[in-house]
């Protein structure tokens, strides 16, 4: 298969669409618009649906309906738009049907700004609608990572029947890379579960699914402990011997990469862990870093810490935690070369 | 009425209040789609209300969809399933109120779904507070004092918001009668009709809600007989895509 | 690795130049990452890309310090001139940007790009002269061989146009020559 230099948004409706989503429902919002754009023309094509909604609100109700109806169906938005996905995120969950979900975040509170940011973390990761339910989350460092994780995304939002989410960014959203993009699949849309009327059998009803589950509390917690146990991915980079692990997802785990290069020439232990499901957190990567590691350096494009948190229950404060926060800005990989330096020095 | 049998998609015994409207309704409803040979295609969009109460008393697919969203649902329904018969069934709070935009909006597109909005004129499920279709002076809990048109407009028209747009099928009926309940039963048919020919349909159907109406059945229907109709005119207004009311 | 930066006004096909280069250095088995500039950075009418491109997977897409310039006017020279590296390459476009000062520790190609497209009436070909001065400074890929993926690429989209050509050789010369 050839490479082709796709941009990220571009590359993620793609490979979206040879998963066998065939349905899409969604509304313009910089800095993801190029997925409608995409999509708007690439799934008629394939045989699918766009719909351009009145509102990200109307937009995942449909994602309902053609996930409900058994189709592999997506939506994706940033900023204001993704919190208005948030209820039916919920409702989806909570009837426990597949879908996929692309929030390409952007920077700040309120209407915030078009840049690149991670500020999404907390709503992606602890569910950011009402009631009890997580979603996986898969968080893309590069335009070929966003490729394979979103076939990975449909694939378990089938296996669980519940919503995963890609979190990106602007930043790999709107640059380009090779990719190499895999072939086209058809997914079956006739599940057992699927609403297309009752044609003989029983009748189905698609809701909460705690109606109808006995026990459900004692269900619903173990649906999500199996995925919290089985479903951690990770890239770990040079841990084993570091003195300073630096944690960092998507664009920002790059720009550690970086560091982790400059800092290793310069005979300076630095090591990197790059969580790939946010939710849930890769605690088991934590097993892997040098038990001796002096700190931890969680590295987030946000105003305020988030991922910190994470860092602190996975590593069980055996060492210290500290943050280096990018905001909107893309750090310089020598800045937090920098502040390593600066932190191993405070905890000699 | 000459039907003899209770449909078989009525599985069970409704549970709305005592006089309620939907329980006819809901009746004409499954004649319909058997009498189609639609029942075993069916499937129904409802979100919150009173109208959920049907999801386990009448024997089609369900989705439950967050508070207004049914029209979008539906619509996500049908575009993968255009063999089925997909129709919302929502009450005007539902409907009307939060769900506004998603209703219009599938008529705006012509979406091939049947609309089946049911107009009681007052939030039935939550305990009577006052709807976008209650009457002007009509006293629900959030207007205690009856409602004030210069506080809160005037009641929602739907057929007036949809009648411009270009769709398949448009009418609005009622149960105040064996007469509105006959004729009823062909507006719904011919939204489905409609549906399954391709063109959007809706049919608003003028119903009583005794409980917080605080009134009896009788004085419920003449109510709707003698007021609510005066309001609200019954009839059909699009018909084949094409304007037929004056 | 090279970190390369073009710049220019909105019209002057500046992120055309950089997809040309990410393009043909991929399909010459490079690795690339191509960053438009975007949200407040594009403000004023300027735009601009900015290209990383080397043997291994390229890790950070962003630098503040680039090996290359492609300026085709005189702001962009103007916010980029510093962020060059000792000894890096300013290709600047000396039919816009007139008695400019330049650093003297880098090396100034200076290519009279616009009047050149110009002559050659192929006035949009501009951003395509500036690039084979760019390849041909770099010795990123060979000058024939980058020529021959132009082609190819508006080839595909069904813009086949000789001038290109013509334009990215007169770059080269005019690298060659400077």
């Amino acid at each position: 298969m050839p490479r082709r230099l796709m941009k990220g948004n571009d590359a993620l409706s793609e490979a979206a669409v040879r998963a066998g989503c065939r349905f899409f429902g969604g509304y313009p919002i910089t800095p993801q618009s190029e997925i409608l754009e995409y999509l708007s023309w690439r799934l008629p094509e394939a045989g699918g649906t766009f719909i351009q909604a009145e509102s990200e609100l109307s937009g995942i109700n449909m994602v309902y309906g053609a996930a409900a109806a058994g189709f592999r169906a997506m939506t994706s938005s940033s900023g204001p738009g993704y919190s208005l996905l948030q209820e039916g995120i919920s409702y989806i969950a909570s009837a426990e049907l597949p879908a996929v979900f692309i929030d390409v975040q952007r920077y700040g509170s309120g209407l915030g700004d078009i840049f690149q940011a991670q500020s999404d973390y907390w709503q992606a990761t602890r569910g950011g609608g009402h009631g009890d339910y997580r979603t996986l989350v898969y968080a893309p460092a590069s335009v070929q990572e966003g490729v394979d994780l979103i076939q990975v995304a449909f694939d378990k939002a089938d296996q669980y029947r519940n919503p995963c989410q890609i979190l990106s960014d602007a930043s790999i959203a709107q640059m380009m890379e090779p990719v190499t993009l895999p072939e086209m699949h058809e997914h079956d849309p006739n599940a057992d579960w699927a609403v297309r009327g009752k044609r003989g059998g029983d009748f189905k009803r698609v809701t909460s699914t705690m109606y109808y589950i006995e026990d459900f509390d004692a269900y619903i917690k173990n649906k999500y402990d199996v995925m919290a146990e089985q479903e951690q991915r990770w890239e770990s980079v040079l841990v084993e011997d570091a003195d300073l692990v630096l944690v960092a997802y998507g664009i920002s785990s790059r720009i550690c990469k970086e560091a982790v290069e400059i800092a290793r020439a310069q005979g300076i232990r630095l090591g990197l862990l790059r969580p790939i499901t946010l939710w849930p957190f890769p605690v088991k990567g934590f097993a892997e870093v040098n038990p001796d590691v002096k700190a931890y350096l969680s590295v987030e494009l946000t105003s305020l810490p988030k991922m910190e948190d994470d860092v602190k229950l996975a590593c069980e404060m055996k060492a210290p935690v500290e943050k280096f926060l990018g905001g909107a800005n893309i750090p310089e990989s020598t800045a937090i070369v920098e502040r390593a330096v600066s932190i191993l020095k405070e905890q000699r | 009425m000459t039907e003899k049998r209770i449909p078989e998609l009525l599985v069970e015994p409704n549970k709305f209040c005592p006089g309620c409207g939907h329980g006819i309704i809901n009746r004409v409803l499954a004649e319909v789609l058997e009498e189609m040979e639609l029942a075993d295609r069916a499937v129904g969009s409802l979100a919150v209300g009173c109208a959920c109460l049907m999801m386990d008393t009448f024997g089609t697919d369900w989705i439950q969809a967050p508070h207004g969203r049914a029209a979008a649902v539906a619509v996500g329904v049908k575009r993968v399933r255009p063999e089925c018969c997909v129709f919302t069934y929502q009450g005007d709070g539902d409907s009307m109120s939060i769900g506004f935009s998603e209703t219009m909006y599938a008529a705006i597109r012509n979406e091939n779904i049947t609309a089946i909005l049911v107009n009681n004129g007052i939030f039935g499920m939550t305990g009577g507070q006052m709807a976008p279709t209650s009457l002007p002076g009509q006293r629900t809990t959030t207007s205690p004092k009856g409602r004030d048109p210069e506080l809160t407009g005037r009641p929602l028209n739907m057929i007036n918001q949809m009648k411009q747009l270009s769709i398949g099928y448009l009418a609005r009926g009622s149960v105040a009668s064996a007469k509105d309940i006959n004729k009823l039963k062909k507006y719904i048919r011919s939204a489905i009709e409609t549906q399954m020919n391709g063109g959007y349909s809706m049919v608003e159907v003028l119903s009583p809600c005794p409980t917080n109406w605080k009134m009896n059945m009788e004085s419920s229907l003449a109510h709707i007989e003698n007021t609510v109709k005066s309001i609200f005119p019954v009839g059909e207004f699009v018909k084949n895509g094409e304007r037929i009311d004056a | 690795m090279l970190s390369i930066t073009c710049a220019g006004f909105g019209g002057q096909g500046v992120l055309t130049a950089g997809l040309l280069l990410a393009h043909v250095s991929m399909v010459s088995g490079k690795e690339i990452t191509w960053v438009p500039s975007y949200g407040s950075e594009m403000r004023g009418g300027t735009a601009s890309c900015r290209l990383r491109i080397g043997d291994e997977a390229i890790l950070n897409p962003f630098f503040s310090s680039m090996d290359t310039l492609i300026a085709m006017n005189q702001e962009s020279l103007d916010s980029f001139q510093d962020a060059i590296a000792p000894g890096g390459v300013l290709i600047s476009n000396s039919s816009m940007v007139k008695d400019a000062e330049f650093r003297d520790d880098i090396r100034v190609i200076e290519v009279a790009a616009t009047e050149i497209a110009g002559d050659l009436k192929n006035p949009r070909g501009a951003n395509i002269v500036m690039l084979g001065a760019a390849v041909a400074a770099t010795g990123l890929v060979d000058a024939e061989e980058f020529a021959d993926g132009i082609d190819a690429y508006f080839a595909k989209k069904g813009r086949s146009n000789p001038l290109n050509r013509e334009c990215f050789m007169r770059g080269v010369q005019a690298a060659a020559e400077a």
